[in-house]
Formats: C-alpha cells, sequence, structure tokens
C-alpha cells in the first residue's frame, strides 16, 4: 500500500520543513514539526493522522500560510507560501468560527462581500453553497440556533464559496458525534469530488483518516516527520459505506501498528512536560 | 406581559403608593418628603419656569460631551493598552484601583486648572466614565476567539477591516456593558460635580433648593433627573437587547 505515485500534478510541496518555536515558560525552545518533505498531489484526498501534539496542526498552519516554517521551503501552485494565506487556499479549522452575529446567508457571503465580488456573482455562489451543504431553510438563522454540526457546515460553506483549489481542514469533525461526523464525511466527501479541489485533512480517528483518503501520512511523535504514507486505494466514488468491506479493517489495522509505538512516546512525552 | 415585569411593577406601584399613604396620612412629614403626587404637580410648574430649559440645556450638554469623549476615548485607550502588553502591564495597578479614588475630591482642583463653567465638569465626568470603558472594551479584545483572527487571516482581511467587520462585533457585547457604565458615570460625574460647586444646571438647582428649604422644586428636579436616566439607560438597554437576541437564542 506504501508507495510513490506515477508523476501527479503536485498542488503543493513542503521541502525540509521544521518548525521550532520558543517554549511557552521562556525557557528554551519546541521542536514541533520536521524536518519533512512531502508533495500534496493535485485533486488528491489527504490525511494527517499522528499522536496528540506530533505537530499535525502546525503542519497545516505552515502549509496555510498561517505560520513561516523555521526552515525549509513551502509552495503552492510553484509559488513560495511566505507568511500569508494563499489566494485559492480555504481552510476549516476545528473550532467554531461561524460569526454569531451574522445569518447563515451572511456568514457565507463574508469572504466574496470583503473581496470585492459583485453582488450578483455572490448571489450565486452563496445559493449554491447554502444548498450543497443543506442549510437552505436555515439560511436567516443566526449560529447560535443551530447545532455544531451545521455550524461547521456554515464553515465549510463559507470557504467552498471562495472555490479553493486546496482545501485545508483541522480536524473540522473533531466536537462532533460519531453519527454526525460519519455523515459529514459523506458530504466532504461529495463536495471534494464535485469541485476537484485537494484536500488535506487532520485528523485523529484512524477510520475517517481511511474512509475519506486517497493517501494518508503518519506522522512520529513530537518533532512530527512522517514516518510512512499509507494509500488506500480506494474508489473515487465512496462513501461511509466503505467501511463495510473487508479489506477496509486492514489499512486501519496497519495505521494503527504504526501509530501505536508513536502514540505511547507521545504519552510519555506529555507527562514528561 | 412576562412574571419578571409583573414583579417589577408591583414593587414600583407598591413603593410609590406605599409612600404616597405615608405622605398623605402624616406619616411621614412634608418638610422630610413631599408626596408622588405632589412632586409631579411640581414637576410640571417647574418645567414651565423660565430658567428651566436652560439648565436641562447646560447638564445634558455636559453629559452629551462626557459621555461621547468617554465612550471613544476608553474605546481608544482599551485597545492600545490591548495591543501593547507592556504598556497594559504597567497601567494595570492604576486601571484597578482607579474607582477607590474618590474624583469629586478633584473637583476643586479642577476648577482652578479649567475655571468656573462646563469645562472642569466635563474633564471630570470624562475621567471618571472613562476608565469603565477602557476597562470593557479589554476584556472585550481579550475574549475575541483565535479562530476568528485566524479566519481574518484566510480572508486577507486588512487591519482596518479586522478590528471593523471581526473584533468589533465579537467584542460587542463587552463594548455595550463598557458604554451602559460610561453613560451613567457621566450623568453621575456631571450631576454630581453640578451639586458640589458649579454655578448652574440640574444639580447645582437640586443643591439650590436643599439650601432653600424648597422641598417642592427640590424633589421635582430629583424626580426629573430620574426620568431623564431611567429613559436614557432603558434605550440603550433595549437597544442592546436587539442587538443580543440574534446571539444567544
Amino acid at each position: 500500500m506504501k508507495g510513490e505515485g506515477a508523476s501527479p500534478k503536485v498542488c503543493a510541496r513542503l521541502t525540509d520543513v521544521t518548525r521550532v518555536y520558543p517554549s511557552r515558560d521562556g525557557h528554551g525552545e519546541v521542536h514541533a514539526l520536521g524536518p519533512l518533505s512531502f508533495d500534496l498531489h493535485a485533486g488528491e484526498f489527504f490525511s494527517v493522522v499522528g499522536p496528540s501534539g506530533c505537530g499535525k496542526s502546525t503542519l497545516l498552519d505552515v502549509l496555510a500560510g498561517l505560520a513561516l516554517p523555521s526552515a525549509g521551503t513551502v509552495e503552492f501552485e510553484g509559488k513560495p507560501v511566505a507568511g500569508a494565506v494563499p489566494d485559492g487556499v480555504g481552510v476549516v479549522f476545528q473550532e467554531d468560527a461561524s460569526f454569531p452575529w451574522l445569518t447563515v446567508e451572511d456568514n457565507v457571503a463574508f469572504g466574496l462581500r470583503r473581496s470585492g465580488v459583485d453582488a450578483a456573482e455572490t448571489r450565486r455562489r452563496v445559493e449554491f453553497a447554502i444548498g450543497f451543504m443543506g442549510l437552505r431553510d436555515f439560511r436567516h438563522a443566526y449560529p447560535s440556533q443551530l447545532s455544531g454540526g451545521m455550524r461547521q457546515r456554515v464553515c465549510i460553506a463559507r470557504t467552498l464559496v471562495l472555490q479553493p483549489r486546496l482545501i485545508l481542514l483541522d480536524e473540522p469533525f473533531g466536537a462532533l458525534d460519531q453519527q454526525t461526523r460519519l455523515l459529514m464525511g459523506d458530504e466532504l466527501l461529495r463536495l471534494w469530488r464535485e469541485t476537484s479541489a485537494t484536500v488535506l485533512l487532520i485528523t485523529h480517528a484512524l477510520d475517517e483518516a481511511n474512509l475519506l483518503s486517497d493517501r494518508i501520512g503518519v506522522m512520529s511523535a513530537r518533532p512530527g516527520r512522517f514516518i510512512d504514507i499509507v494509500e488506500t486505494g480506494w474508489p473515487r466514488d465512496r462513501d461511509s459505506r466503505l467501511a463495510e468491506r473487508a479489506d477496509f479493517g486492514a489499512v486501519t489495522s496497519r495505521l494503527w501498528s504504526l501509530l501505536r509505538e508513536e502514540s505511547m512516546r507521545a504519552m510519555g512525552q506529555r507527562s514528561a512536560a | 406581559m412576562k412574571k419578571a415585569t409583573w414583579i417589577r411593577t408591583v414593587i414600583l406601584v407598591g413603593a410609590v403608593g406605599a409612600l404616597e399613604l405615608a405622605c398623605d396620612t402624616g406619616a411621614v412629614p412634608a418638610a422630610m418628603v413631599i408626596a408622588p403626587s405632589a412632586m409631579v404637580l411640581a414637576l410640571i410648574k417647574t418645567v414651565q419656569s423660565d430658567d428651566f430649559g436652560s439648565n436641562v440645556e447646560r447638564t445634558l450638554s455636559a453629559v452629551a460631551v462626557a459621555m461621547s469623549l468617554s465612550i471613544v476615548g476608553g474605546f481608544a485607550a482599551g485597545f492600545v493598552l490591548h495591543a501593547i502588553p507592556a504598556l497594559r502591564r504597567a497601567f494595570n495597578p492604576f486601571l484597578a484601583a482607579y474607582y477607590a479614588i474618590p474624583h469629586f475630591a478633584f473637583y476643586p482642583l479642577l476648577i482652578v486648572i479649567f475655571g468656573l463653567g462646563q469645562l472642569p465638569l466635563i474633564v471630570l465626568a470624562t475621567l471618571f466614565a472613562m476608565v469603565a470603558m477602557i476597562v470593557a472594551t479589554m476584556s472585550g479584545l481579550d475574549r475575541v476567539p483565535r479562530v476568528l483572527l485566524r479566519t481574518a487571516r484566510v480572508h486577507h482581511l486588512s487591519l482596518a477591516d479586522e478590528i471593523w467587520h471581526i473584533r468589533l462585533p465579537a467584542a460587542a457585547p463587552h463594548l455595550l456593558s463598557g458604554l451602559k457604565l460610561a453613560v451613567s458615570y457621566s450623568f453621575i460625574g456631571v450631576i454630581g460635580g453640578e451639586f458640589i460647586m458649579s454655578t448652574g444646571g440640574i444639580g447645582h438647582e437640586i443643591a439650590f433648593a436643599y439650601d432653600n428649604f424648597d422641598n417642592a422644586r427640590m424633589y421635582a428636579l430629583i424626580l426629573f433627573v430620574l426620568l431623564v436616566v431611567t429613559s436614557f439607560n432603558m434605550a440603550v438597554y433595549a437597544w442592546e437587547r436587539r442587538l443580543m437576541r440574534r446571539r444567544s437564542a
């Protein structure tokens, strides 16, 4: 299952990226990430799994331009990512990032209005995203009137209207219950298929990574590096029923066998900290 | 009508009724308090007096200036202190102890500096109200969720857009609390100052009536102040409720 692609088009490239930052107590440094190199192929669904605190979110921040690497280079579509989120990159965070003072419709239209897209085009894209994410009946509702899952849909819709070519998701379903997670996973797959965007998902749920991904990067305990990249080989047209397949469990088991030792190391790091 | 509104109405009507009864029966002498109905009649008479309009204008204009200065200045100062942690750490002890200082004791000094007239009153009320707005602004900005600021970066917002479209609305509940306090403190600062040393304004008129044993005029003016301050605060409260309703359905 491990292997290199033939010569797929590269969407984003990390070369020898490390991220070191000062520790919270002001004494010394935390080596959070790397050195790490990998190519994100255009149009693929790539997940990153790893023990808690291994630098998964740091990897996403560096890739999104939300944090600068301490060393190494990051490129998106061949251009360097230099401390700013490049055009064409959308990010969905784990925490609720919906704006409580705006209706669902205004939340979704937020980015378009700020970037000066004309009103007719904004309306068209918002209409599509709201329909796509099943929010039509809630368009005039405020986030406080919605469940956690619905609010996360609002955030995904707000990213979707910007028509990103790379969507970065930082544990977007982390706060949701298992059933909602599965359904949201199906919707994410549908979004990925229909938009042809490249998706990078940070998750700690091995089943979720297995179900959704073409490739899964398995990270070591801090400082995070890829100890393996697992290719699932699942068809592009898939949904949560994939979990019923006999070979589904084998991939999850492989992920766990790679991760078990790293997770124990990470627990040791946390108790020592 | 909601249960709370009923309880409030019953308490208010009961208290006013009890005072009316106590005054009418002579249980409370008129030299101490006049009956509420007499206060209303005296207020009607006072409102018609020649100097009433100019006194009201004098007081309310000073309140309006102090309120605007304390809200705008308090927000600006709160924003700067929030943005520069070292400065904030330096100022924190002063802010914490600020309301332990008896501000009115400095009124004579303000008169020496700014002369007689409206200016020392405005300065006193602004100093009294501004720190409530500074503290509320810092508290509101502290609580803007980090994820919303990250979202601003994802949407390539400029600093001005981030402040206007993210930080301000996210901090709004705290800013409104500060605004309500600034409104109240501006009234207290101006009317309290007029009471002590001014040569005009509603506060001065109350003190003047008190010194001359003119109970009817004194209670009429106190009733007027109560009505104005309550109406103003209720308007701000209603506005706040309308803004906040959507956030906590």
